[in-house]
């Protein structure tokens, strides 16, 4: 049986191939030359944002998917899975914040942002959509 | 409370499968899965599109739980 791919969908995995390919680019170019101590003062400023802009990209095209999806069944488990994983999120950012508070972690997240841990999020919520309504929706 | 609704049997009627009827209805046959089986309830748009389908009245397809009951009583 065929997997249920609207035009919404289709649209939603190339806007994610483009934006993780800027992504991986960017990273690797702002790795090197911050490696290299090849960049300073604003520009540094501008290249170090540069590969958090494909990760926004993200966001903007799940909530692009929740708005285009023409299926509302469908739009339902996108918008729950959505959801599940801002919930996760903010649970494990909380809980890692008041950890640090109390000296109980290292400082700093090891490069694991919330930007992660809402994407693992995405995947949380796949799985509580196929535990409670039989279907992932999934757009992890 | 969900809705309870005859889409199965009226599919079943017309020896449709769930992907003839979401085709029909132009949704996925998750929709006419998660629709038959009670795990989601329909849109009012989509229900009177089921309807209009099987070219029944809305009530002759979807009735409310409490409805069910009191009939029963």
């Amino acid at each position: 049986m065929a997997a249920y791919r609207s035009p919404a969908t289709r649209r939603y995995v190339v806007r994610l191939f483009f934006l993780m390919t800027f992504y991986l680019v960017s990273l690797f170019v702002a790795v090197k030359l911050f490696r290299a101590d090849a960049i300073h003062g604003i520009p540094a400023y501008a290249l170090a944002i540069l590969p958090a802009l494909p990760i926004i990209g993200v966001f903007w095209a799940v909530m692009r998917l929740l708005v285009e999806e023409p299926d509302e069944f469908v739009r339902l488990l996108h918008v729950r899975q959505s959801l599940v994983a801002t919930g996760f999120c903010l649970t494990v950012m909380t809980i890692w914040e008041f950890l640090q508070n109390f000296d109980l972690v290292p400082p700093g997240n090891g490069g694991f942002g919330a930007a992660f841990f809402w994407f693992m999020g995405l995947g949380v919520g796949a799985l509580y959509n196929k535990l409670t309504i039989g279907s992932t929706g999934s757009c992890a | 409370m969900r809705l309870t609704n005859r889409l199965k049997v009226l599919r079943a009627e017309r020896s449709w499968s769930q992907s003839d009827l979401a085709d029909r209805l132009g949704v996925s046959r998750q929709s006419v899965n998660a629709i038959e089986t009670g795990k989601y309830d329909p849109s009012l748009p989509l229900a009177f599109r089921i309807a209009e389908l099987f070219g029944l009245a809305i009530e002759e397809v979807f009735s409310s739980p409490t409805q069910h009951q009191s009939k029963a009583i």
